[in-house]
C-alpha cells in the first residue's frame, strides 16, 4: 500500500507526529509525538480526560485526527498521501488497515448473540475468509491459551467479567495482529478478577507482542512495560522506563498524579 | 447450625387477608359468561349450520388463501423496504434522511383505506406506464390497466404503507444496539455492511420482533381493507356471500373464527422467532409459560 517512510519504519510499529484531535471546541490531543518499536510494551497512564483513550482510538482510526500524521506498521492510518495532498481512504481500505491491529475495550464489547467460540472465529471467517473448520480449531486453541478451553460454547452473559475480557483478547488475537491496543482493559472488572486478565496480558507481552496499554494498573505498568508514557491535558508530559516515570518522576504533574493513584503494594 | 435449628421458632400461621372484591368480580364474570354461552346456544340467528356449510367452501377457502398471501407479501415487502427506509433515516447523507422522512410523513399521515382506493384507481392518474429517460424519450410503454391487477394494487398498497411503520420499528431496533458493538466490529476489520448484517441487525431483532408480530397481526386484519381495491380476500368474500344469502351475522362470525385461527398460528410463529433471537440473553433461559404470557400482549 503506502510507501514506508525511510528505513527506520521497519523497526517502528507506531509513529505519531504532532497528532491533534478535537471534539467540536474541545481540544483533546494537542500535538502527540510517540514511537513504539516492534515487540515493545508501552503503558499509557494519566488522569481521566487526559486524552489517552482518544489517542489509542486514533491509532486504529476509530477517531479521525485533525492534524499531524500517524503511521502504524508503515502505513499512514486513514489517508493516502499524493504529493502534499491527503486523500481519505475508502471504507474497505480502512478496514484492511485495521486487520493488523487488535483492540480490547474497557467494556469488552463481545457480541452477546454469539458463543465465546463464535465471537473468536467471526472475523477470521468473515474478514480473512478462512475455512470454517480451521478457524474453529484455531479459535479453540486461543480460548485454551487464555484459560477458557472449557467455555467455548458459553454465551458472554454466562461468563464473568474477567472471562469475558479474556474472550475479547482471544477474539483480537484470532486476527493475528501485529499490534494490540488495550483501552483500560481491567477498569470495568471486580477487583478479584483483574489478576486473571493482567496474567493473560503479561504472557502476551512475554511472547513478544507489540502492545499499547492504557491502564490505571501501576503494578502492571511497572512490571511489564518497557516504557511508560504519562499524558495530561492532551500532551505527553513525560516518558521513559517504568523505574524512571513511576519510580522517580521528573515532572511535578507526574508526581501529583502518582501520589493520587499509587497504592502501597505498587 | 444445629443449635440454631434447635431454637427455630414455630412456623407462622397467620389469618390471610380477605379479598371480598375479588369474589364480587368473579361472580360478575361468571354471570356474564353464562349469559354469553346461553345466547350462543339458544339464539338461532347465529345459524351455526349455515356457518359450517360455508366454512370450508371453495370461495371462503379462496378468500383465506388470498388473505394469507396478502399478509405474507405485505409483511415481507414491508420489512425489506422498511429496512431500506430505516437505513436511509440513519444515513449521514441529509438528502437520504429527508427523503425517508418525507415518505413516512405521507404514508403514515394518510389513511390506509384511502391509499388503497388510490392504488385501485391508479390507472386514472397514470393511464400509461413507460420505460425511458426521465423527461426524455420513452422506449416501451403499456396501458396501466393491462399490466396491473387488483392483486398487485392490493399488495402494493399494503407494502408501501407497512414499510413506513416498519421503518420506525427497525430504526428503533438499530438504535437500541450498544455503539460499542459497532466499534468492536470495525476494530476487527469488518465493513459497515458486514457489521450491520452480522452484529447489529441480529441484536436489533430482539427489539424489532415483538412489535413486528403486532404489525403482522394488524396486517392480517388490515387486509380486509383491500375490499377498497376491490380484491377478494376473506372479509370481502363473506360480503359477497351474504349479499345473496342474507345470512349476515353467520358469515361475519365465521370470518372472525377464521381470523382467530390465523392469528393464533402467527402467535406461535412469533414465539419461536423471539426465542431464536433471544440467543445469549438472560431471557432465553426463561420458562415457556413466562414467554407465552408476554406474547399474549399487554397484561
Amino acid at each position: 500500500m503506502d510507501e514506508v517512510t525511510g528505513e527506520v519504519m521497519g523497526e517502528v510499529m507506531v509513529k505519531a507526529e504532532q497528532v491533534w484531535k478535537s471534539f467540536g471546541q474541545l481540544e483533546v490531543l494537542k500535538g502527540i509525538d510517540l514511537e513504539v518499536r516492534n515487540g515493545e510494551v508501552v503503558c499509557v497512564i494519566g488522569p481521566s480526560g487526559s486524552g489517552k483513550s482518544t489517542f489509542l482510538r486514533c491509532l486504529n482510526h476509530l477517531e479521525k485526527i485533525n492534524a499531524g500524521r500517524l503511521w502504524v506498521n508503515g502505513q499512514l492510518m486513514g489517508y493516502r498521501q499524493r504529493g502534499d495532498k491527503l486523500h481519505e481512504l475508502r471504507e474497505k481500505e480502512v478496514a484492511a488497515q485495521r486487520r493488523d491491529i487488535g483492540m480490547v475495550f474497557q467494556r469488552f464489547n463481545l457480541f452477546p448473540h454469539m458463543t465465546a467460540l463464535e465471537n473468536v472465529v467471526e472475523a477470521p471467517i468473515r474478514v480473512k475468509r478462512q475455512a470454517k473448520a480451521s478457524a474453529m480449531e484455531r479459535g479453540r486453541e486461543l480460548l485454551t491459551r487464555v484459560g477458557l478451553g472449557d467455555r467455548c460454547d458459553s454465551y458472554p452473559s454466562q461468563l464473568s467479567g474477567g472471562q469475558q475480557q479474556r474472550v475479547a483478547i482471544a477474539r483480537a488475537l484470532a486476527m493475528e495482529p501485529k499490534l494490540m491496543l488495550f483501552d483500560e482493559p481491567t477498569s470495568a472488572l471486580d477487583p478479584e478478577l483483574v489478576g486473571e486478565v493482567l496474567g493473560v496480558m503479561r504472557e502476551l507481552a512475554l511472547d513478544g507482542m507489540t502492545m499499547v496499554v492504557v491502564t490505571h494498573e501501576m503494578g502492571f505498568a511497572r512490571e511489564v512495560a518497557d516504557r511508560v508514557v504519562f499524558m495530561d491535558g492532551g500532551v505527553v508530559v513525560e516518558e521513559g522506563p517504568p523505574s524512571q516515570v513511576i519510580g522517580d518522576p521528573k515532572h511535578e504533574r507526574t508526581r501529583a498524579f502518582l501520589s493520587r493513584v499509587l497504592r502501597p503494594e505498587d | 447450625m444445629t443449635e440454631k435449628q434447635g431454637n427455630r421458632p414455630g412456623l407462622i400461621r397467620a389469618v390471610p387477608v380477605r379479598h371480598p372484591g375479588r369474589w364480587v368480580a368473579a361472580a360478575v364474570i361468571v354471570v356474564l359468561a353464562a349469559m354469553l354461552v346461553n345466547n350462543i346456544v339458544t339464539n338461532t340467528a347465529y345459524n351455526w349450520a349455515e356457518q359450517w356449510k360455508y366454512f370450508l367452501s371453495p370461495p371462503v377457502l379462496n378468500g383465506v388463501r388470498n388473505t394469507i398471501w396478502l399478509t405474507l407479501v405485505a409483511m415481507v415487502g414491508g420489512v425489506l423496504f422498511g429496512i431500506v427506509l430505516a437505513l436511509m433515516r440513519l444515513s449521514p447523507n441529509p438528502l437520504m434522511r429527508g427523503a425517508s422522512w418525507l415518505y413516512l410523513w405521507v404514508f403514515r399521515g394518510t389513511p390506509l383505506y384511502t391509499q388503497l382506493l388510490i392504488w385501485g384507481n391508479i390507472g386514472a392518474l397514470f393511464p400509461k406506464l413507460g420505460l425511458g429517460i426521465p423527461f426524455g424519450p420513452e422506449f416501451v410503454t403499456a396501458q396501466t390497466n393491462a399490466l396491473y391487477s387488483a392483486a398487485m394494487a392490493a399488495a402494493l398498497g399494503l407494502v408501501l404503507n407497512e414499510a413506513a411503520y416498519m421503518a420506525e420499528i427497525i430504526r428503533a431496533g438499530i438504535l437500541s444496539v450498544d455503539p460499542g458493538q459497532n466499534e468492536a466490529s470495525q476494530a476487527l476489520g469488518m465493513t459497515r455492511m458486514q457489521t450491520m448484517r452480522r452484529v447489529v441487525l441480529p441484536q436489533a431483532m430482539r427489539v424489532i420482533v415483538p412489535p413486528t408480530g403486532n404489525e403482522a397481526i394488524s396486517m392480517l386484519k388490515n387486509t380486509s381493507l383491500v375490499a377498497a381495491v376491490p380484491y377478494l380476500e376473506l372479509t370481502f368474500t363473506a360480503q359477497t356471500i351474504y349479499a345473496s344469502t342474507y345470512q349476515v351475522i353467520p358469515m361475519l362470525v365465521m370470518v372472525c373464527i377464521w381470523y382467530l385461527i390465523l392469528s393464533s398460528l402467527m402467535m406461535v410463529g412469533q414465539y419461536y422467532l423471539e426465542r431464536h433471537y433471544a440467543r445469549g440473553s438472560q431471557q432465553s433461559r426463561m420458562g415457556l409459560r413466562a414467554r407465552m404470557s408476554r406474547i399474549g400482549g399487554a397484561p
